[in-house]
This record gives C-alpha cells, sequence and structure tokens, in this order.
C-alpha cells in the first residue's frame, strides 16, 4: 500500500501542494452487543481507504477517497491540494511546520491472541453467559454486555521521505445490570462505564474476568434503589481509579491540547483556561500531582509506534508535582507555539484528518492503598464509576455523577449512596489532591469514546490511575 | 439507476438464495470548512461509498459494513457475512424483513449544494469573519450531497438524496463569545454574514460579564437551547426502546408538556432534510410526539415495533438495535410573539444563547446537567441588561418544558444546533417559568 500511498503525494505535489502527506488505512473491527442473554448485534467492519493532506502556504486541504484505483488516487491527491488553495484565500499567518525524523519503518502493537481468530460463538457465550449471570439476581431488569475489537493496518507516507507500516491492536468490552424504580434507574458497570478497552488481544478480555464480577455488580445496582440519597455537603472526597482516569480526562487530558490553547478548536469543543505564558509557573494541583503523556506504554490503549505525521510516540512531562509543564502537540501546533512536537496526532480511520489527540495522559501513583487512604478518612464519602460527566469549554468548571458512594466514617465504610455527584473548579480540586494509591492499583483504564473535531472523530486514549482522595470537595448537587 | 442503487442490487444479488438479506448503501461527498483565529485551518472533503449488509438465517443473524465496493470485495463482503450469521444463536427477538413499501417522495435536494465547490464554502467563511469586523471568528461551513438506497431479499426497495448545508461559528473577545447558525438544504439559501452578524452582536454584548448566584431564574431560551432540549426528550423519551425497558420518562396519553408544546417528527415537510425512508427501508410519515402537551406517541424500528405490536415508524439506524429508535427530523411549532415579546414579559430572569456538553443524570426524571454559552444574559424589568458568567444548571428537560412551565413560544423557528447534531431540531425559542441553574463561574 506504500505505492498507493506515495502516488497520492505525487499529485498533490504536482498539484502545487509544498508538502504532502498521505495514509492508506485498513480498519478492521468487530462489535458484539447481548442484551439479557439475546445477541442482539454482531456486526463486522472493515474500512478501507486513503486520505491525503497537502500544504499551500500556511494553508492545508485534506481529501479522502474509499476508491483505491490509480485514477481515483491522483484525483484525490489533487483535490487535497485544490481544496488547500480554497484555503489560501482565508489564510492565517505563515507556519513553520516542526521538524521530525525522517524514518522508514514498522510497529506491531504487542499482543498475544488476536481478537478475530478467536472463534466468534465463543465470544458471544461468554456475554450469554455473563448476563445470565445478572438476570438470576432479583431486580435486575436490563443485563447486557459488549465486546469490541479493532485491527488496524495503516501505511504512512510523506513527501519528506517517511514510509511507515503500523499494525494496532485494541480489544475490550464490559457489561452493566440497570435495577429500575418507580421514578428512576440505577445502574451499576464492570469494569468501567462503557467497559475497559486496552491495546491488544483477546488476553486483555481474559484479564479482567467478567464472570467473577457479574452477580456482585448486579446485586449492587439493585441494593441502590433502596439506598440513601447522599446529602449536599463539603467533605473529603474518595474517587476510585476508573472515575478519577476520567476525572484526569476531562480536566486535564483536554485542556491540555495545544490546538485548544491555540484557538483551534473555539468554536466547537472549545479553548483552554491554560495560557501558554505560563507554562512552567503555573500551578496546577498538589505536589501529589504528576501527569505524563506517554505514548510508548505497554498495554494502554493510547500507545502506538508513530503517531499519523509520522513522529515517534514518546513520553511527555505534563504536570510536575504540581507545577503545568507540558502540552499535546503535532508538528504544525508546537511549531506555532515554539515547543518540540509530541506526536501526538492522530486521525480517526483513513477518512478524518489527524488532529491533536491525547495519547494515554496519565496520573503516576503515590503510596499504599485505597484501603489505606478510606483507613486514614475519618469523615467523607468513596464514589465509583462514572454515570455522568459534564465540563464547560474552557475545562474549568465540571460536574461528574457515578453509579455508586459509600459514606466513610472513621476509617470504614459505611452507608451506600445513590446518585452520587460531585462538582468543582479544575485547579482548586486538583489542588486538593491529598493522597493518592500506589502502583499496585494503578491500572491503564482506557477510553474508546472521546469525540472531537468537525467532522466528529472519535478516538481511543488511554489514562493511568489509581484511586486518590480530594479534600473540601463539594457532593450531593442534585436538579 | 444511482451508484447507491446499483451496489444494493449487486448486494443482494450476491447473496441469492442463501439467506434472507438487506442491503443499505451511502453515495456522496460530505466537505467541510473549518475556521479559527478567523483563518481557514482545517478544510476536508471524503468521498463516500459505504455498504451495509444484515443477512439472517433461521433466525441467525449478522451484520457487515464495507467501504471497498468493487466486485470482489463485494462477493467477500456477503461471503464473510452470511458465515458469521451462520456462527450465531438463534436472535430470539428478531422481527424479520419488512415487505414492500411505499416511500412518500422528498427530494430535499440542491444542485448548487451538490456541485461542491470549495470556493463557494471558502467565501461563505469570508462572509462570516468579515461581519465580525475585527472579532476572532470561528466556525465551519459544511456541505454534504448523498444518493442513499435500500434493499432487501422480501421485495423492499427505497432510494433517494438529500443535499445539506450549514453555517455555524462564533465570534469572540477576551472576555466573551457570541454563536450564529444557519442550516438548510441549500448553502446558497444561508445568509453566511446574517448568522456572523448575529454571533459578533452576542459576543460584543457580553463582554465583561459578571457573576450572578446560581439559584431558579424565569429564563428566555434560544432555538439552539430548545433543540438541545428537544434532542434529550427523542434520544431518552420517545425512544420506543427505552419505553419498552422502563427507563423512559414517556407516557403516552398523559399531558406530560405544557399545552403550548407541539412537536412532530416530519420528513416529508418541505424544510427537512434527509429521506423519507430509514435504514430498514421503512416509510417516514408524519409523527406528532407531542400534541397540546400530551404525550402521542413513540418511535420505532423494527425490532421495538414487533415487541410492541405495532407497525414500524421509519426510524431506524442501521447497526441501532442497542441504541433503538430515534427522531431526525422533528419539527416544534412555533408561537406569534416576537422572542423581545417573549423578554418584555420578564420582570427578573437569564436570556441563554446556547446550552454546552449536556449529560443525563437520571433517564427517567429525564435530569440533565449542562452549561450555558456563547452569551448569558440578565432580563431585568423587561429587556436585557448586563452579560453573565456562563452558569451550570441541573434540571429535569421534561419538567423544564412540564405544564405550566412555558410561559411563550416564539415565531422564530429555525434548523437550530442540539449540541448533538446540527441539522436534526427546528425549534424556536421559549420563555420557561423556572429553570435550575446549580453552580457559577466558582463552582
Amino acid at each position: 500500500m506504500f505505492d498507493e500511498a506515495a502516488a497520492a503525494v505525487s499529485a498533490a505535489l504536482d498539484a502545487g501542494a509544498a508538502y504532502a502527506d498521505a495514509r492508506v488505512v485498513v480498519t478492521r473491527s468487530e462489535s458484539i452487543e447481548v442484551q439479557n442473554q439475546n445477541l442482539s448485534m454482531f456486526d463486522q467492519s472493515e474500512r478501507i481507504g486513503l486520505g491525503v493532506r497537502a500544504l499551500m502556504g500556511s494553508s492545508w486541504g485534506f481529501a479522502a477517497t474509499p476508491d483505491l484505483s490509480a485514477d481515483s488516487i491522483r484525483k484525490t491527491g489533487e483535490r487535497a491540494a485544490a481544496i488547500a488553495r480554497a484555503s489560501t484565500t482565508v489564510a492565517g499567518p505563515a507556519m513553520q511546520f516542526a521538524d521530525v525524523p525522517i524514518v522508514q519503518t514498522s510497529w506491531e502493537t504487542p499482543h498475544e491472541q488476536n481478537p478475530f481468530d478467536v472463534s466468534s460463538a465463543y465470544k458471544t457465550d461468554l456475554l450469554v453467559n455473563v448476563t445470565a449471570t445478572m438476570q438470576a439476581v432479583d431486580g435486575i431488569s436490563i443485563a447486557n454486555g459488549s465486546l469490541n475489537f479493532w485491527d488496524t493496518n495503516k501505511w504512512f507516507v510523506s513527501s519528506q521521505g517517511h514510509r511507515i507500516h503500523q499494525h494496532l491492536l485494541e480489544s475490550g468490552g464490559g457489561f452493566g445490570a440497570t435495577a429500575i424504580g418507580e421514578s428512576e434507574t440505577q445502574r451499576r458497570s464492570y469494569p468501567q462505564s462503557y467497559g475497559q478497552y486496552e491495546t491488544g488481544g483477546y488476553e486483555v478480555v481474559r484479564a479482567w474476568d467478567f464472570e467473577a464480577n457479574a452477580e456482585r455488580v448486579a446485586e449492587e445496582a439493585v441494593a441502590l434503589l433502596t439506598a440513601d440519597e447522599m446529602d449536599e455537603r463539603e467533605t473529603n472526597l474518595v474517587l476510585e481509579g476508573s472515575q478519577l482516569a476520567l476525572q484526569i480526562h476531562e480536566s486535564v487530558g483536554h485542556a491540555i491540547e495545544l490546538d485548544r490553547i491555540l484557538g483551534w478548536e473555539a468554536a466547537f469543543a472549545g479553548t483552554s483556561h491554560l495560557e501558554l505564558e505560563k507554562l512552567h509557573q503555573h500551578r496546577y494541583g498538589s505536589e501529589l500531582m504528576n501527569i505524563t503523556a506517554d505514548a510508548t506504554l505497554p498495554g494502554a490503549l493510547g500507545s502506538f509506534g508513530y503517531d499519523d505525521e509520522g513522529t515517534p510516540a514518546q513520553r511527555v512531562d505534563i504536570v510536575k508535582n504540581g507545577t503545568w509543564v507540558g502540552v499535546l502537540s503535532g508538528r504544525d501546533s508546537a511549531a506555532v507555539a515554539g515547543l518540540p512536537p509530541g506526536g501526538m496526532v492522530r486521525g480517526d480511520g483513513y477518512n478524518r484528518l489527524p488532529m491533536v489527540r491525547m495519547t494515554n495522559v496519565g496520573l503516576l501513583p503515590g503510596e499504599g492503598s485505597l484501603g489505606d487512604i478510606i483507613a486514614d478518612t475519618d469523615d467523607g464519602v468513596y464514589m465509583a464509576t462514572n454515570r455522568s460527566w459534564s465540563i464547560d469549554d474552557t475545562r474549568l468548571n465540571f460536574q461528574f455523577g457515578c453509579e455508586i458512594a459509600w459514606e466513610i466514617k472513621n476509617g470504614k465504610l459505611g452507608r451506600m449512596l445513590k446518585n452520587p455527584t460531585y462538582t468543582g473548579i479544575t485547579p482548586h480540586f486538583w489542588g486538593s489532591l491529598d493522597r493518592l494509591a500506589g502502583a499496585g492499583e494503578w491500572v491503564h483504564w482506557g477510553t474508546p469514546n472521546c469525540g472531537k473535531g468537525q467532522p466528529m472523530q472519535t478516538a481511543h486514549t488511554g489514562h493511568s490511575a489509581s484511586p486518590g482522595r480530594f479534600a473540601n470537595v463539594r457532593v450531593g448537587v442534585r436538579g | 439507476m444511482s451508484h447507491a442503487e446499483e451496489l444494493v442490487a449487486k448486494t443482494l444479488s450476491l447473496v441469492g438464495d442463501r439467506a434472507e438479506a438487506e442491503a443499505l448503501a451511502h453515495v456522496g461527498r460530505s466537505s467541510l470548512t473549518r475556521f479559527a483565529n478567523s483563518f481557514i485551518h482545517q478544510n476536508v472533503s471524503e468521498d463516500e461509498a459505504v455498504v451495509s449488509l444484515r443477512v439472517a438465517r433461521e433466525g441467525k443473524v449478522a451484520s457487515s459494513t464495507a467501504t471497498a465496493t468493487d466486485d470482489d470485495a463485494l462477493a467477500k463482503l456477503v461471503d464473510a457475512t452470511i458465515t458469521l450469521a451462520n456462527d450465531q444463536p438463534v436472535d430470539n427477538e428478531w422481527p424479520g424483513f419488512g415487505g414492500p413499501a411505499d416511500i412518500p417522495e422528498v427530494d430535499h435536494w440542491d444542485d448548487g449544494t451538490a456541485a461542491d465547490d470549495p470556493a463557494d464554502r471558502a467565501d461563505a467563511v469570508r462572509e462570516f469573519v468579515d461581519a465580525g469586523e475585527g472579532m476572532l471568528a470561528a466556525g465551519y461551513c459544511q456541505t454534504e450531497t448523498i444518493h442513499k438506497a435500500y434493499g432487501n431479499t422480501s421485495g423492499r426497495q427505497a432510494s433517494g438524496r438529500y443535499t445539506t448545508a450549514v453555517m455555524d461559528g462564533i465570534h469572540r473577545t477576551s472576555t466573551s463569545a457570541g454563536s450564529g447558525h444557519a442550516a438548510g438544504s441549500a448553502l446558497g439559501d444561508i445568509d453566511a454574514f446574517a448568522v456572523g452578524s448575529l454571533a459578533a452582536d452576542r459576543a460584543r454584548r457580553s463582554e465583561n460579564p459578571f457573576d450572578t448566584k446560581p439559584g431558579e431564574y424565569e429564563v428566555v431560551l434560544s432555538p439552539e437551547c430548545i433543540a438541545t432540549i428537544a434532542i434529550f426528550l427523542g434520544f431518552y423519551g420517545f425512544n420506543a426502546k427505552f419505553a419498552q425497558e422502563g427507563t423512559s420518562f414517556a407516557r403516552v396519553g398523559e399531558m406530560q408538556f405544557d399545552p403550548a408544546i407541539d412537536m412532530c417528527d416530519d420528513a416529508t415537510d418541505p424544510r427537512a432534510l434527509y429521506t423519507a425512508f430509514d435504514d430498514e427501508g421503512t416509510p417516514k410519515h408524519r409523527r406528532d410526539l407531542i400534541l397540546g402537551g400530551v404525550t402521542t406517541s413513540l418511535v420505532h424500528n423494527r425490532r421495538t415495533a414487533a415487541k410492541g405490536g405495532v407497525d414500524s415508524t421509519g426510524h431506524a439506524f442501521f447497526g441501532g438495535d442497542t441504541d433503538g429508535a430515534f427522531a431526525s427530523n422533528v419539527f416544534i411549532r412555533e408561537g406569534t410573539s416576537a422572542v423581545d415579546d417573549l423578554i418584555a414579559d420578564v420582570e427578573r430572569g437569564i436570556y441563554v444563547s446556547t446550552f454546552n456538553y449536556c449529560r443525563v443524570l437520571d433517564p427517567k426524571t429525564l435530569v440533565v446537567t449542562g452549561l450555558t454559552r456563547n452569551g448569558t444574559f440578565m432580563i431585568e424589568n423587561g429587556r436585557v441588561t448586563d452579560p453573565v458568567t456562563n452558569l451550570r444548571f441541573t434540571q429535569s428537560f421534561v419538567d423544564a418544558l412540564g405544564p405550566g412551565n412555558v410561559l411563550g413560544v416564539a415565531d422564530n423557528a429555525r434548523f437550530a444546533d442540539s449540541e448533538f447534531g446540527a441539522t436534526l431540531i427546528h425549534a424556536p425559542s421559549m420563555r420557561l417559568g423556572r429553570f435550575n441553574f446549580t453552580g457559577g463561574a466558582a463552582g
């Protein structure tokens, strides 16, 4: 497929582009959904196509096609250049393109068993059995489970000489139980809301042992119907790892995207409360807050070999001992900001323009365990598993809801509480981080549904986290 | 015969008598010119040819989608899907494929938009930017040209075409932003300068906002806010799947909304977009969802219809059995008052231009949290006064439009960006008696 990509690059250059790159992408995906022991969907897709990016002056054009005939490839390269030319009529300032190593190489996701080699019946049976276990618990109305797998091959060619082939594998799934009351629904999920996803093969699914957790999840959903509501107050908040991972995603991951900071996402996703002039000075959180963007973490969902501009995957410090020190960037945004390119530009398939996306933006672990944190808390609440999330367009003002909570009294978990929510302002909240569990409970949580861009793109990102405690948080907000 | 129809026919002929099957094809081009800091920074165009196939053999069902559509690729798609279906357990709720059906004749199409000239989109961007007179502009201009075809082995066939065009953006200052939006089937019908002027006016008037205390306020909501409310009502409420499962608030026949609310789904309205059949080839006819405040019906795909013992209403999405059915041609009846007249009746309240990042806390109560964005203003003694910083709300969207809470409906209905789609909801501004703001700029 290198030849097809190279032909598109040549066509764009012949049509006047100063720089061009192209990706041929073949994405095979599988989606399995079971509800109440009934297979409601077994879907496979194969999306094959070519996307070409052309630069003319400081203006970009991008064109994509699923037709890989020679004529189509040439026309698509030319169209990318023509679109770039149209962009020049409302052009921005002169733009540099940050240098990166020019490589010809290949990379593959480490894995044990390709999920597409596992029989479809075996995968369906797992979900049927898990939903059967949940349905056996009195009070469960809806028991559902899902598995999703992606097998992606990319061939990247640039007019600067890149030739990179990557084979990426991503796997995962999850399940949930819903109990329905007179005027409420209560849900518990496993391993987290929307399931857990990682890079790797079917071993990812096996590692989470769905069967062993199905009954507990269902029983908790039913118990929530008769649990007490959480009072609105300020208190110590202990967050379970997957909820803390989403907190990182929303209030750190998006805020540090350089395209947002530069205003490139202002109309839709929004901007950022961060100002570049305050890099290395801005206090993001407490001394315990150490965040990295690390695309080299084995198994994490946001890991790869090279981004979609041909920049090698790398680990970048984002927050060090509470101080903001880094951003997520690509070759053009980094050049504008005068920073080194971070290799964080990815496109959602052949037909989407690569843009700055999170890789694995995670919080490095602290010490001890969740049990230690609870034991050291006189008064507070412990919340687990996300149920709702909302944050403003600068990533400052957030409100999260979780599936379940327990009160903490004198170092012990007490009553189960339903409909837990908490709200805060990003730097205040992170500034109140006063305990963080250690490496033994540090998990590479995956987010398979990060939306950004127009047309909409969905990215798969990772967020390593262990449970943590935050002081004086407003909890229990209700409508 | 369009290329989409050819792909459907070819796919079904490859299935032959080996299985029952349906095929769906979309062929066309989607282009989007995006701008920020007052220049075009992303400009994309995608040729599209997608075939989706679902097969059933003795109740065993599987589906596949492919973008490679040459003869060999289609043969591979068909063989793989049949093999996959053979390996599955029986789908106990499988409704089968629908028989022949008459599709309403609509043609929401514009030749000028179908020409897909990037220069036209760049011109629209230039007009939007110029309307700001030096303010920073950001947004997008999108055009879409699609031929869609459906066929199945039970004899159902449907085909159609549509174009869409959207102009959406903001102007901003160092302390404020304002938004504008327009959509329809023709780019030539959109006045990009007017859209930019509205955004610029909102941005200017919302400069240097002050913090106001959260709490319960009377509000006047723009069409964008009402469209967001309608999206949540549609997905979580009028979706028959969720009603059958017991997680929906909707109770057909009950007065759940204010008598001023009429809401329907109507792909045959001359202003509507898209085709008048869904992804199962079912015709879309006008469907009243709320009449005089009474919940009158739900929307179905074939699976929920079979379960409920009714006919599908034509609201299926391919691969969407997990999420159910969804109304995507929603019209909320406009009133007779100018927006200024709604505002004139408010002694103390808040005007909201758009909602942002709304998420549901519980589908059954439809309590949603979100924020205001792109222009939030105090209303005092019948007129808009000072801008205020963005507020967080936590509010049941059912109660927001509930009996007695809708104090006025404006005459300004248009396609409004719902946060989850720019061309799905046609809505007016409304004055609501109570709306619960739970947080301000300081949390």
